[in-house]
């Protein structure tokens, strides 16, 4: 799929007090009496703080699903250790691409939106990479799928073991969660050719990425040791 | 100008009715409906208490027309002993998360947060729409469970497991009552989730020219503090429901332990955590009561400095110990289960930081009654609730020092006193300062003052009301009076029982005084007098700024610039009583940040 971007996508300018709801900075204090000094806007864009804060969230309900796991499995004599469906470790290097990728891509469309883009390369390369992206990430979701259903095919539900039961909700708690990275995706993409895109709104969904990714991690290896 | 206007809030003002005043992205109409919300919530959780009062007092007393709200739980107007629990789950329900989270955090929050702080609106407007919507649904699925086969939970407010999750044999409403009451609870707390993020961004990305943090107003203060300790727990509640719904629908055993035999039937779950549940909840439960009382503490200081015209004694530490209790209330929740069997050691643990906890609450208290020593307090109905505030919360708090403490608390935590103390502590104070905000903030959210004669009779009415009923309860509780029974049929109970008579009168009186409330809000809503001007109390922030009522994007075609700290009162040399945040006239305030 082709795709020419025929001049950089608008990025908001630095965001001074007169557009708007500006940003008071941590110190900007306008001295009493008059005498206004124009003030630099240190504060980030509400974007780049809203993924810090939902990030914030997640990790603690997932904080609260691990103590739930290790209280739950503490004083359990009926917890079964099973081996993980092998699947979850390809899914891992599909997730990991998918950062990759996206950073790629995060890089370029900066670089694009700063006017430095490299005239040899295809400028339809940034919304390329977020395209393959979209589909690492929907590879990512379909291989999850196929692991939950190796394990019901060998008889193992959400209610046959208490350990099984933690496999499946914190694994289709952080597929999710990933589906928000995707819907993340879809509006850049959809920014990024009719719209306005915002370098924070790139730059955090692009955090948010790779955060699934992280938390993938650490839920693997705390499938991985406790189950 | 219009244009450029809603340019910059992000979202036109709205043309059509339902996007005015429905599915509204205005920070402004949320805040209002989450104020409605909680208002209906608010009569719904009374109308409860009441019928459990007048069961209480007057056991055999049949109510005309109970049967008609559940035929099985109220057979001949007279309500079941599993009735009376289910009422008084839904009763706690209700007023906590749907009244007392709802009002003075998302309600007045959603309001004024954006004004105070300088802005067109939250960053976040639809996930702010979302917000309001989600919590609204989740109302109506805890409502719907008054109508399903077995009426709704019986289990407590805090649905202890295994009770909770063992389904139909725990008794009426455990089944399926528990599964909407969880799913009602996973809806609130996305809901609060959504707002909590809005309300922290704008807080740090959405002020004003010149409006720094510690130029924020002490309600700005509080929203924020209270936003960061609701994305904290919150986010801890609701996988805690997400647990609890899959061991009813999914057969999991999260939290039903093996071999649990009711009405001689094994039940299929093994291995199940019965403290895993609590741990959960109260990881969540103890900030909430925070969540529930520092909007509150946030209010009723901007009130009380508006009306004493001058400065709290100390505006930072003032906020430094609205954010120690946030942060200390995630280490003492263990407090909550000192009779859950628990080791000695951690009783301790918990016990400490729960004596720890009081500090901050004493430098508050000490604060407001400092700062109004010597006061010439302006007498209103918003400053008369304000102390009424500090009254209720040194009541209820005093009794905290005694169930802080694992040999004290082993005793009377089953009892009434733990009641008595609660109410006090977290629900007539924080109702009160519903109260205040309300009186104080009407004429800016709907442009008419409250009828404060009707305001005076509805605040000594509430506040002699609220000590008969609640200070009888630590009484009750240390006579042993075991909470959550519905009758009291034990010798040494009988006794009791004219106690009892005396708080239904007393509940029941002071439940009228809320109608008075109702009719004053309703009839000064459409025939209350006109604000003389846009800053009726003359205030300081930046609410008084704005037009009464706000415009669209609050503050038309020129965004405010703050010169000044935000309680700049009786400043000597000034031009006048007061100095509003956005004046730039040169002050020479002892108090002003350099």
């Amino acid at each position: 799929m082709a795709t020419t971007v025929h001049e950089p996508p608008q990025i908001e300018p630095e965001r001074l007090p007169s557009h708007g709801s500006g940003n008071g900075g941590w110190r900007n204090l306008v001295p009493a009496g008059g005498g206004l000094r124009r003030v630099k806007d240190s504060s980030p864009p509400p974007a780049s703080t809203g993924i810090w804060v939902i990030m914030a969230s997640i990790t603690m309900t997932f904080a609260a699903f691990t103590s739930a796991l290790i209280v739950r499995q503490g004083g359990a004599t009926d917890w079964r250790h099973f081996t993980l469906p092998p699947v979850l470790y390809l899914n891992t290097l599909v997730i990991i691409a998918g950062s990759v990728t996206l950073e790629v891509a995060r890089r370029r469309i900066a670089a694009f939106m700063g006017g430095v883009q490299d005239q040899s390369k295809d400028q339809a390369s940034p919304a390329r990479w977020l395209y393959v992206t979209l589909c690492l990430g929907l590879l990512f979701v379909a291989g999850q799928t196929l692991a939950w259903m190796q394990l019901r095919s060998q008889g193992f539900g959400l209610a046959s073991n208490v350990s099984y039961s933690f496999f499946y909700v914190l694994t289709v708690a952080h597929a999710f969660h990933v589906f928000g990275g995707l819907g993340g995706l879809v509006r850049v993409i959809r920014k990024l050719h009719c719209g306005v895109l915002r370098r924070s709104s790139l730059d955090a969904t692009a955090r948010y990425w790779h955060f699934m990714g992280v938390l993938w991690l650490y839920l693997l290896l705390l499938l991985w040791m406790k189950l | 100008m219009h244009d450029m206007s809603a340019h910059a809030v992000g979202h036109g003002a709205p043309t059509s009715f339902i996007r005015k005043h429905v599915f509204s992205l205005d920070h402004k109409v949320i805040g209002k409906q989450y104020y409605a919300l909680a208002l209906l919530a608010a009569l719904v959780g009374m109308f409860l208490s009441w019928l459990m009062r007048i069961h209480l007092g007057f056991g055999s007393f049949a109510i005309p027309g109970l049967h008609l709200l559940s035929k099985t739980g109220a057979p001949g107007d007279v309500m079941t002993p599993e009735y009376y629990l289910q009422l008084m789950t839904m009763h706690g329900t209700i007023m906590v998360f749907f009244v007392l989270t709802t009002a003075p955090f998302a309600a007045f929050g959603n309001f004024f947060l954006p004004i105070q702080v300088g802005a067109e609106d939250m960053p976040f407007p639809h996930f702010n729409m979302m917000s309001f919507w989600v919590t609204f649904v989740g109302f109506l699925f805890l409502a719907a469970s008054f109508f399903t086969g077995s009426g709704p939970t019986l289990g407590g407010w805090t649905q202890y497991a295994p009770l909770s999750a063992v389904g139909d044999a725990g008794g009426p409403g455990q089944g399926l009552g528990v599964v909407l009451w969880a799913t009602s609870i996973g809806l609130f707390c996305i809901g609060q989730l959504l707002g909590a993020l809005n309300f922290i961004t704008t807080t740090l990305d959405m002020r004003c020219k010149g409006m720094s943090l510690m130029r924020l107003p002490l309600t700005a203060w509080g929203w924020f503090i209270t936003s960061i300790m609701g994305l904290t727990a919150f986010a801890v509640l609701m996988p805690a429901c997400i647990l609890l719904i899959l061991d009813h629908v999914a057969g999991t055993s999260f939290f039903v332990p093996s071999n649990l035999v009711i009405n001689d039937q094994v039940l299929p779950h093994s291995g199940g955590s019965t403290l895993l549940w609590q741990h959960l909840f109260w990881f969540f439960g103890h900030p909430e009561v925070y969540i529930a009382i520092v909007p509150g503490m946030g209010i009723v200081s901007h009130i009380l400095v508006t009306n004493m015209r001058r400065p709290m004694l100390s505006h930072r530490v003032l906020i430094y110990s609205m954010g120690a209790l946030a942060l200390l209330s995630y280490m003492v929740y263990g407090h909550h289960m000192f009779v859950s069997g628990m080791n000695p050691v951690s009783s301790l643990a918990f016990s400490f930081p729960t004596l720890v906890i009081t500090i901050p609450s004493t430098i508050i208290v000490l604060i407001w009654l400092g700062s109004l020593y010597g006061a010439r307090l302006r007498i209103n109905s918003a400053s008369l609730f304000s102390l009424a505030f500090i009254s209720m919360f040194i009541s209820g708090g005093v009794s905290g020092f005694f169930l802080a403490q694992p040999s004290i608390d082993i005793m009377l935590h089953a009892t009434y006193f733990v009641v008595g103390h609660f109410h006090l502590v977290m629900g007539v104070a924080a109702m009160f300062g519903i109260f205040a905000g309300t009186y104080f903030w009407f004429p800016k959210m709907a442009g008419r003052m409250m009828n404060e004669t009707l305001g005076k009779v509805h605040f000594w009415m509430s506040f002699v009301g609220a000590y008969c009923i609640f200070m009888p309860f630590h009484y009750l509780g240390i006579a042993g009076n075991v909470r959550r029974y519905q009758a009291f049929t034990d010798d040494y109970l009988i006794p009791l029982v004219p106690v009892h008579k005396f708080i239904t009168i007393a509940a029941l009186f002071t439940g009228l005084a809320q109608l008075i409330f109702l009719y004053n809000l309703i009839h000064s809503r459409f025939k209350g007098a006109i604000p003389p001007n846009d800053n009726p109390w003359e205030g300081t922030s930046l609410e008084w700024s704005t037009a009464t009522p706000p415009v669209h994007n609050n503050f038309g075609d020129k965004m405010p610039v703050v010169y000044h700290d935000p309680y700049q009162y009786s400043v000597e040399g000034a031009s006048s009583d007061y100095v509003m945040q956005t004046s730039p006239e040169k002050i020479n305030s002892p108090d002003e940040e350099k």
